[in-house]
């Protein structure tokens, strides 16, 4: 699949603000965060911000980026419309969350309410954002149990790190950063057997079940129906190149998982909080590399017809 | 409204079938269907560049050439690929605008473009690459079944079929009910062991595909030809139709 970029930011920005506002509204109201009224402030903003720059940037690829909001219309069928009503429905209980907060601290009943609210919210904006991909039976790399608790995963991954960035600004990076060393390592562990699965999966159609002549003998393709591109070559027929595949993978792996928990955990050993800042900037980059892997590397079956495998 | 509706009693499921032992790769379909189509329901069907180096359009129907079997057990096959208007059509369900839909009264699946926000979700979820995406209008545009035709009172009763098959020279593409298993094309179906393309997908085509008839077998050759037979077969015969009714009498 074409890795389109305003997609890939969607998916990595709006999952990371997703993920931080999951934290915030759960850890703040415990008391587990900084009560400041600047890093409640700056962290709901930063979250915020990153979820509406992933909304709009995923406006960016749409034909008709002025009819986005019809897209609210269909939750009852199509997850890409129940990702834009939870995205949307978030906003209300995380702005009175704000708040609130602004008003009596973060610890307050009705903060605590808000706090959980826009969490579900966040936590169902990602579990609606994997099941577009997951729920896809035509890309055998999407239409896999794993893919839904990786975008999970990894939104919480990139949330808590920078939680754990913020916080550290406080002097409290401590919980965040723990937090983070789990859903990094999980997330790490899931995306190498997603990884291991994908490489080893038979593909469930062939060019012979795509032109039901299988019981003739093998399918080649023999004349293409056009001498030039089109849309769905353009659109599903992007290819990498084994070797770039194998090198972008180490890539991501070092930069989204390897970097960040080392910086995190010596962070936690040496009591300092600016490894954890560059754990952020490395996660965000590495992550960036992965969401590309994940649609360069999906292999549509439309493509059998055009290329018999 | 994307959800798949349930189909009213009696309704209708209109489609085509098609025979790939009679489709000769004429292109005659896609052609007459662009022709009807880009001032049809769905119009138009944008080319860009289209006399440039690289031309680039909307077409319904693509017409792809496939080797299948080796040998002398092998065939050429040529074979139309357009929408299948499936019963459990995903493209129509991924839609988050309500653009895709289903008809209840004949199982057609279009897509409004006032509505359409180009997202392009539907061509992800098609597995048959039965969309092509307009980059002119923004919109998504697919296969209408002809729609304009088929229920077109100004047309004579025999022109109300999809174009694609009202052009057909080897009749190898057929249009009709295939809901009512006494229809002319559910008949053919069922004679000729008509399939559907990738089961597997659960989109549940409503599209059927005719495969190649088996070969003739093959003639067996006599071991050592009478002299007759080789005198006969020096002398080329002159005229063509003569030398080809000679060549298939021989078989």
């Amino acid at each position: 699949m074409r890795p389109a970029f305003s997609v890939i930011f969607f998916t990595t920005a709006s999952g990371a603000g997703c993920g931080l506002l999951i934290w915030l509204g759960l850890l703040a109201p415990a008391g587990l965060l900084p009560a400041s009224l600047w890093f409640g402030g700056l962290t709901l903003a930063l979250a915020l911000a990153l979820l509406t720059a992933g909304l709009l940037a995923s406006t960016f690829h749409l034909g008709h980026p002025e009819r986005a909001w019809r897209a609210l219309g269909q939750w009852r069928s199509s997850w890409l419309s129940r990702e834009g009503v939870a995205a949307l429905a978030t906003y209300p209980p995380a702005l009175a969350f704000g708040s609130l907060w602004v008003l009596g601290g973060p610890r307050g009943p009705w903060t605590a309410l808000c706090g959980a609210l826009a969490a579900a919210g966040a936590l169902g904006t990602v579990f609606c954002t994997g099941q577009i991909y997951a729920s896809l039976r035509t890309i055998r790399q999407w239409h896999d149990s794993r893919v839904v608790p990786l975008y999970l995963l990894l939104a919480l991954w990139s949330g808590a790190v920078l939680a754990a960035a913020l916080a550290g600004l406080w002097g409290a990076a401590r919980l965040p950063a723990l937090l983070a060393l789990v859903c990094g390592l999980g997330g790490l562990a899931l995306k190498l057997s997603y990884w291991h699965a994908i490489d080893r999966a038979a593909p469930a159609s062939t060019l012979e079940s795509a032109t039901g002549l299988g019981s003739w003998g093998k399918v080649r393709p023999l004349d293409p129906p056009h001498t030039e591109e089109n849309y769905l070559l353009r659109e599903m027929g992007y290819r990498i190149a084994r070797k770039h595949a194998a090198k972008l993978r180490r890539l991501a792996l070092a930069l989204a998982f390897a970097l960040p928990l080392a910086l995190l955990a010596a962070g936690l050993a040496a009591r300092l909080a600016f490894p954890a800042l560059l754990a952020a900037l490395a996660a965000a980059a590495g992550l960036l590399i992965e969401r590309w892997l994940f649609f360069a590397e999906a292999k549509h079956v439309v493509t059998l017809y055009y290329r018999g495998n | 409204m994307t959800s798949i509706p349930k189909p009213a009693p009696g309704a209708k499921k209109l489609g085509l079938v098609i025979d790939l032992d009679t489709c000769v790769g004429c292109q005659a379909c896609a052609v007459s269907c662009k022709e009807w189509n880009t001032s049809g329901h769905m119009a138009p069907l944008t080319d860009l560049d289209p006399y440039g180096a690289r031309p680039d359009g909307v077409w319904f129907n693509r017409i792809h050439s496939y080797e299948a079997g080796d040998g002398a057990a092998g065939r050429t096959v040529h074979f139309p690929r357009s929408c299948l208007h499936c019963e459990d059509a995903p493209c129509v369900t991924v839609c988050p605008t309500g653009a895709s839909y289903k008809r209840a009264e004949d199982g057609i699946v279009l897509v409004d473009a006032d509505l359409c926000i180009g997202c392009k979700l539907c061509s992800w979820a098609c597995p048959y690459g039965a969309r092509e995406y307009d980059e002119d209008a923004g919109v998504m545009k697919k296969c209408t079944l002809c729609i304009d035709r088929i229920y077109n009172e100004t047309l004579g009763e025999e022109e109300r079929v999809p174009a694609c098959v009202s052009v057909c020279p080897t009749r190898a593409r057929h249009f009709g009910d295939l809901g009512d298993p006494d229809s002319e094309v559910s008949q053919l179906v069922a004679e000729r062991g008509g399939f559907e393309l990738m089961p597997e997908q659960g989109c549940k085509p409503v599209n059927r595909y005719l495969p190649p008839r088996p070969r003739a077998a093959p003639p067996v050759p006599s071991p050592s030809p009478s002299p007759s037979q080789t005198a006969e077969a020096a002398t080329p015969i002159a005229n063509r139709l003569l030398a080809w009714a000679d060549r298939v009498l021989s078989r």
